[in-house]
């Protein structure tokens, strides 16, 4: 038992710990198609450019200002996008705002290569972070524990904010309908920008833990995370917190358990079989909201 | 009122992308120095212009291995700007096209390439690459000399392309030696990227010979874009592997070292060619890991050309960052270097600036280089039969030089 224990324990913590990673940046998206119903396909980027950002940051400052810096950058970033490729399309038809997306995604990757000159950057050791601990029978980093840990916390924080502040409540009346809550007085720019802070500051702090854990930025680093965090996010019905995060930590988990029973080819192929059986099956995803038809 | 701020803002990205531009300017400024330098001297030799093609990857996940083998070319070029043919003089441009590390942009960069007219095409570092752009240089009727791709393939079945370094067959019978004498192996866990015709086509290599060895060989693949190794490392320690075997790109070797120091994974890693670099290296320090790799040149083996090397390197800064920040010799651009002379050498053996009259000439030429005898054989391959195994010194930030191995056939 204690043999099959420590054998298999490495598979479970390397899927809980990406999972970890996946759900702060499948709230991201989550959150942006609550409320705009939009699919932000440049939040894997901005998560890549977080990475890269602590790069360059740490190369003249100190660690833990990096970090801040990092957040902080992160943010502004993504205001920036919203307010540049978003905003004045509000009007314009979802398809619009969704190729605009499309176009900053490849917009961010491109700018990456460019500033990289196409290599990956090793990112910086953060001494807590990295430190390598005991888990039973398993060795592993730091940042294996503290990510779900985190995770959970910034989730059950979140949540609090949308349920008892008075931003959260705008949140979810935005999120039901657009045009009342203008008429009811919510001020509809503060809300979105306020959804893209949050988004961008969980994107920003799930960059710091995978990229700790994976220790390389290439502009297309975003790519592969994004997309399952996108998939996360279905599973779990996008435009739930909750169900982003659960439905981040079972793709996590079920990945590293394949690649543990030797079907390592078929891992990512799983996480988009999945995407299609629960469009198929349950298109609102494990805890998405009825569709009400208003006719 | 709107509209004026939605220009404006779409002013301030395209000037923002601009602005990208000045703090990490890659190759393509080197190399329009390079031009401006063989232009003053053409001004003053009155020569032609002989146009060798430099086909590397230059972004990617082999950017930072091509980026190096393209430095030796450009620092030999920097020694010899020019070659005599037939008692005239000629200055020599370096043509640089970027494959991307990627087998579907070698067709354009190869082409791209071919406009500009060289004689000779050099490259290219990674053997995918190499393989798809191959028909390519042959419908042009412009021979090429593989620098570091150790594919047999790429040579294999046609008459243009030829190599300076050694072969895959070779490289995984050597290594599966290794791993059996001098690491006491009888378990090999071997990973590779998925569709990569340098790792797999070298793990199928190190199978055969392992396996004729009485080893026990598992192989396992990831797909391409993958960060996360701890599973395919605890897949390697709960299959009892006693030894890694992982010929990757640098960057996931990068990650596969790091990953396995945090496990606290302690059996060997070894590799081929490709983790010979100094951003493998750096991945090590202050680990406790293992990596074995073997390689084409050992330090140590020119001293006037290493010394020559690392001046030219730290007197560039977009050199030094090419190099990776420090002026460690890759074996690559050795490797690089000496292509560049054997290129010349077709050419003075060519009689011609003329792609067709080198590629008749090319298969008679013999060059002695910094990383040994180069002379090909029917196939087109340099006819080699040692490789130099090196050990990652985990605290001194360099490769300690272990073995030359060579196989009795």
């Amino acid at each position: 038992m204690s043999a099959w224990i420590s054998a298999n324990l490495p598979y479970l913590l390397a899927g809980i710990s990406v999972g970890g990673q996946y759900a702060l940046i499948a709230i991201g998206y989550t959150m942006v198609y609550g409320i705009l119903r939009l699919i932000n396909f440049a939040h894997g980027d901005v998560f890549m450019v977080a990475g890269l950002i602590m790069v360059y940051a740490t190369a003249s400052l100190p660690i833990y200002i990096s970090v801040i810096l990092v957040v902080v950058a992160t943010v502004l970033l993504g205001v920036v996008i919203e307010k540049v490729a978003y905003k004045p399309l509000r009007s314009a038809p979802r398809m619009s705002v969704m190729i605009s997306a499309i176009g900053v995604s490849y917009l961010l990757q491109n700018c990456a290569l460019y500033f990289t000159g196409g290599l990956p950057q090793v990112y910086p050791n953060i001494p807590f972070l990295s430190k390598v601990v005991q888990v039973g029978p398993a060795t592993t980093k730091m940042v294996t524990i503290v990510t779900p840990i985190l995770t959970l916390v910034l989730v059950f924080a979140l949540v609090a904010l949308i349920k008892y502040t008075k931003v959260g409540m705008a949140m979810r009346a935005v999120s039901r309908d657009f045009e009342t809550s203008e008429l009811m007085g919510i001020k509809i720019n503060n809300v979105i920008s306020m959804t893209f802070v949050i988004g961008c500051f969980l994107a920003a702090v799930g960059s710091l833990l995978y990229f700790t854990n994976y220790n390389s930025v290439i502009p297309t680093s975003g790519a592969m995370p994004g997309l399952k965090a996108f998939v996360a996010a279905v599973f779990g019905g996008i435009g739930s917190v909750p169900g982003a995060v659960i439905g981040a930590f079972i793709i996590g988990i079920c990945e590293n358990i394949i690649k543990g029973l030797g079907w390592t080819v078929f891992s990512d192929a799983f996480t988009f079989v999945l995407l299609i059986v629960i469009l198929l099956v349950k298109p609102t995803g494990i805890f998405g909201e009825k569709a009400t038809d208003k006719v | 009122m709107k509209k004026i701020l939605a220009l404006l803002l779409a002013g301030l990205m395209v000037f923002a992308l601009a602005a990208c531009g000045t703090p990490a300017e890659p190759a393509e400024t080197e190399e329009t120095e390079t031009t401006e330098a063989t232009e003053a001297t053409e001004t003053a030799a009155s020569g032609d212009t002989i146009v060798i093609g430099v086909y590397e990857p230059l972004s990617g996940d082999n950017g930072a291995g091509g980026k190096q083998e393209t430095l030796g070319m450009q620092y030999a070029n920097s020694i010899t700007p020019t070659v005599d043919i037939n008692g005239t003089t000629y200055n020599v441009k370096l043509e640089v096209a970027d494959n991307e590390s990627s087998n579907d942009k070698a067709v354009s960069a190869a082409s791209t390439l071919i406009a500009k007219g060289p004689s000779v095409i050099l490259g290219s570092y990674g053997s995918g690459v190499s393989i798809a752009a191959s028909d390519t240089f042959g419908a042009a009727g412009i021979p090429a000399i593989g620098v570091t791709c150790t594919n047999p393939q790429v040579t294999d079945g046609n008459s243009h392309y030829f190599r300076i370094c050694f072969l895959d067959p070779f490289q995984g019978t050597v290594l599966a030696n290794f791993a059996k004498d001098e690491l006491g192996a009888s378990t090999v866990y071997c990973l590779g990227q998925l569709g990569n015709d340098y790792d797999q086509g070298l793990i199928n290599y190190f199978k055969q010979a392992a396996e004729g060895l009485g080893m026990t060989v598992i192989t396992d693949s990831f797909p391409e874009g993958n960060s996360d190794f701890n599973s395919y490392l605890s897949n390697a320690k709960n299959q009892g592997a006693e030894v890694i075997f992982a010929p990757t790109s640098i960057s996931y070797a990068q990650m596969i070292v790091d990953q396995a120091a945090a496990q606290g994974i302690t059996m060997p890693l070894l590799a081929g060619d490709t983790w010979d670099s100094n951003v493998v290296l750096a991945a090590t320090q202050g680990k406790d890991v293992t990596v074995y790799v073997t390689t084409f040149y050992a330090e140590g083996g020119d001293v006037d050309f290493e010394n020559g090397f690392k001046d030219w390197i730290n007197g560039d800064s977009t050199n030094l960052a090419n190099n990776g920040g420090d002026d460690m010799i890759a074996a690559v651009s050795v490797m690089g270097y000496d292509a560049y002379y054997v290129a010349l050498e077709a050419l003075k053996a060519a009689g011609s600036a003329d792609p067709a009259d080198v590629l008749a000439a090319l298969p008679g030429v013999t060059y002695t280089g910094v990383s040994g005898e180069i002379a090909f054989n029917d196939i087109g391959d340099a006819i080699r039969d040692t490789a130099f195994v090196k050990q990652a010194n985990t605290s001194d930030n360099v490769w300690d030089f272990v073995k030359v191995q060579s196989v009795a056939e």
